[in-house]
């Protein structure tokens, strides 16, 4: 993996959080599934799975392996960046490169439990815990 | 001509705050709709390159319209030109996918289309705009047939599930009674008085008038059952022939508290903005027929499944490497005088390739949007035969956001197809991270909701989710008017021998237009480099 040349866009989301975070999320239960479909601008999922599914695996893969195209998706799976819980926090907070930042769209609580989530699953074993207070600290001032 | 004195393009925040917009029914178009712009396309006719190239060569990457506009032109003046592109087709997002067709989307799922001959779906653009001079005039010249396309039906419907006890409304009705109830209303007042202070006494005679032509008010300038409203929202029952002739008005007018209270009144503007005003168009048997068109004039110069890997600069020369997209191997290296990459940034993010820092920056600043288009076959066309819908939109709050019904073939006997979902935002990201069977299947529930017959006649479905697209990772670059003050003009420079074009190079993003003028931009300043 290249370590981010420019973490992309960092400086330039503070304009854009404030109006969006306040938006309550709502959610739209499936029909047949009673999975949650979003309807507003934030996502409604609030555990760390449901997140994942929600959003994270469209790029990264249910398995979380990546996959390779033209270009590629990273695999979260077994992935020694996510040691510094940090990092995955600040990449899903500001976007790096083709992904998107999600800070707009989701909460300070959402992003830790989602973060918990990839950094316990997919062979992935950190034992320490994302706080919601500690990703708030990392979105632009 | 590479700064277009325009507007910046809106931000995030806006572009967000319209994709959630509650009624949710506008959030598809407006969200596409957003991320361009209201100008008109700086097009000024086919371009004009003069001066002798003297052999010079471009290596153009990525076979979409912005490379085979670039492709076509720069031969034509002399240039030997060679394409690199990763897939096994040319057009790039220019595509259209018919019955036999079948896609690879990553993560391997491959999805067979099953429509029937002569049916297709185009899981890309789809919709040209009349102001979009560049591409339109490439139609034009390539002899590609258009017809139209319908933005605005006043026969489709409208739908909150939080309104009218979740039942679709026409848009005739909701567009109607929305404006003939503002009009009332601002009659009212003027005639009371309350606008005196803001309007003089002959305005407000003129703008009584107006209002009752607007509003379609009656002659007390009320928005009444009677024949002014029927006019405009439909009557109960319809003016007929013969004896049984006589037409009954509409009584029904929606309330003005709960229409308010609907949202729907955010469902009726689509076609107000600047890039949906009537007249639009579409190629005639699907988009890819402009794409065919190109690939007609240049197939000869492209070399496919080429990925390529690495773009080297060396004084006077660009190296790229590629290597063969399905089965590997060893990289391959293609040198040329200039490079012309129209590879979209999410992949072009993660090639080596040496160019200043700016530039890097540039590419690495632009994020792709996530969209979601799903393609239904029915039996039968029952929004025609049972509904009386031809063509145009329905829009609703469920997450599949609209019903796009084909602007073709009406009346046809046996099957067709029909748009059942196109998502931006949070949806688009749910329904990406769904198998492609589980998305068309959900936009057929989702879709019952607003036509029933969709339990019966439903025959089979794609689905196309736009960060699945392995060549693409994404559906358009989103810039925001930050991104561009400290971006824009450092990706459109030259870098050594190195340049951009595509979509995310021009202030028309998500629009064909973008990648045609980009395209023209770039060989212009290219091409004056060169003969300098
Ligand atoms: C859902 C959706 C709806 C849209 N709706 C409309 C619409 O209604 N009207 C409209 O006008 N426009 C619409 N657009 C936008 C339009 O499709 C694009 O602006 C335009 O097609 C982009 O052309 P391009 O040449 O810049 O890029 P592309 O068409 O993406 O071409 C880039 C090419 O580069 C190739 N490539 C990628 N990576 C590599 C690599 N590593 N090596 C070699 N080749 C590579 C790709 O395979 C591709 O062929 C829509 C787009 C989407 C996704
Ligand atoms: C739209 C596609 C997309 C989505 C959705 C997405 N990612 Fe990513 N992600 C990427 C891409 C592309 C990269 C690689 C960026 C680069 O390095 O150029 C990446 C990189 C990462 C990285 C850095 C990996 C490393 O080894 O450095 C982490 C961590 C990450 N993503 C976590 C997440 C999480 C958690 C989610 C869900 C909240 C998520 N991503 C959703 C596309 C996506």
């Amino acid at each position: 993996m290249k370590k981010p040349k420019n973490p992309a866009g960092l400086r330039f989301l503070c304009v854009l959080t404030a109006a969006l975070v306040t938006t309550t999320a709502q959610a739209q239960s499936d029909l047949s599934s009673g999975a949650v479909f979003s309807t507003g601008p934030s996502f409604a999922q609030r555990d760390g799975r449901a997140l994942y599914e929600a959003i994270c695996q469209g790029c990264h893969m249910p398995d979380a392996k990546g996959a390779v195209g033209a270009g590629r998706y990273p695999a979260l799976a077994g992935n020694a960046n996510l040691a510094a819980a940090r990092y995955p926090a600040t990449v899903v907070v500001n976007g790096l490169r083709a992904m998107p930042a999600f800070g707009d769209q989701l909460d300070d609580q959402q992003i830790a439990e989602v973060v918990n989530y990839v950094r316990s699953h997919f062979g992935n074993d950190f034992k320490d815990l994302l706080d919601a207070g500690t990703v708030k600290s990392l979105r632009p001032k | 001509m590479s700064t277009p004195a325009t507007p910046a393009s809106m931000t995030r925040r806006e572009l967000l705050t319209l994709i959630g917009s509650v009624a949710g029914s506008s959030a598809s178009y407006t969200a596409m709709a957003g991320m361009g712009l209201t100008t008109p396309s700086n097009y000024t006719g086919p371009i004009k390159l003069e001066g002798d190239p003297k052999g010079a060569s471009v290596l153009i990457l990525g076979a979409g319209l912005a490379g085979m506009v670039a492709a076509y032109e720069l031969r034509k003046v002399g240039y030997k030109v060679r394409v690199l592109e990763y897939n096994t087709r040319a057009g790039g997002r220019n595509w259209t996918l018919r019955g036999g067709d079948s896609y690879t989307e990553l993560g391997g799922i491959t999805q067979t289309c099953g429509f029937d001959k002569g049916l297709y779906i185009n899981p890309g653009p789809w919709r040209i705009p009349h102001h979009h001079h560049g591409v339109l005039d490439y139609c034009r010249r390539f002899g590609v047939a258009l017809e139209p396309y319908v933005q605005v039906n006043y026969n489709a419907l409208v739908h909150s599930t939080k309104a009218f006890g979740g039942k679709p409304q026409r848009f005739r009705e909701i567009q109607s009674d929305y404006q003939g109830q503002i009009a009332e209303l601002l009659a009212k007042a003027t005639q009371q008085h309350k606008l005196d202070e803001l309007v003089t006494k002959e305005d407000q005679e003129m703008l009584l008038e107006s209002l009752k032509d607007w509003g379609a008010l009656d002659e007390h300038h009320a928005y009444a059952p009677g024949r002014e409203s029927s006019e405009r929202r439909g009557y109960e029952k319809l003016p007929g022939g013969g004896v049984s002739a006589v037409p009954v008005f509409s009584k029904n007018i929606i309330p003005f508290s709960p229409l308010l209270h609907s949202q729907l009144w955010g469902a009726i503007g689509a076609g107000q903005n600047f890039e949906m005003q009537t007249m639009l168009f579409q190629p005639v048997g699907g988009m890819d027929k402009i794409g065919d068109a190109f690939k007609r004039q240049v197939n000869d110069l492209i070399q496919y499944n080429a990925k390529v890997t690495r773009i080297q600069q060396a004084p006077g020369k660009v190296t790229v490497s590629y290597v063969d997209a399905v089965k590997g191997g060893a990289p391959r290296t293609a040198t040329a005088d200039w490079c012309l990459c129209t590879i979209p940034l999410s992949v072009l993010s993660q090639i080596e390739i040496d160019v200043g820092d700016d530039m890097q920056a540039a590419i690495n600043a632009v994020p792709y949007a996530a969209s979601t288009k799903v393609g239904l076959q029915f039996k039968r066309r029952f929004w025609e035969e049972d509904e009386h819908i031809y063509g145009g939109i329905t829009y609703t709050d469920l997450p599949i956001r609209v019903i796009a019904y084909p602007n073709n073939g009406y009346h046809s006997a046996g099957k067709g197809v029909l748009l059942g979902g196109y998502m931006f935002g949070p949806n688009a990201y749910e329904f990406t991270s769904l198998p492609p069977a589980e998305r068309v299947r959900r936009a057929v529930e989702y879709g019952a909701q607003i036509h029933p017959q969709y339990k019966t006649e439903f025959d089979n479905g794609i689905a196309v989710a736009w960060h699945r697209v392995p060549w693409t990772l994404g559906c358009l670059g989103v810039w925001t008017d930050e991104r561009r003050a400290e971006h824009y003009q450092n990706l459109c420079q030259i870098d050594g021998r190195f340049l951009v074009a595509g979509e995310h190079a021009s202030y028309i993003p998500g629009w064909q237009e973008g990648a045609v003028l980009s395209s023209l931009d770039a060989i212009t300043r290219l091409h004056q480099r060169v003969v300098a």
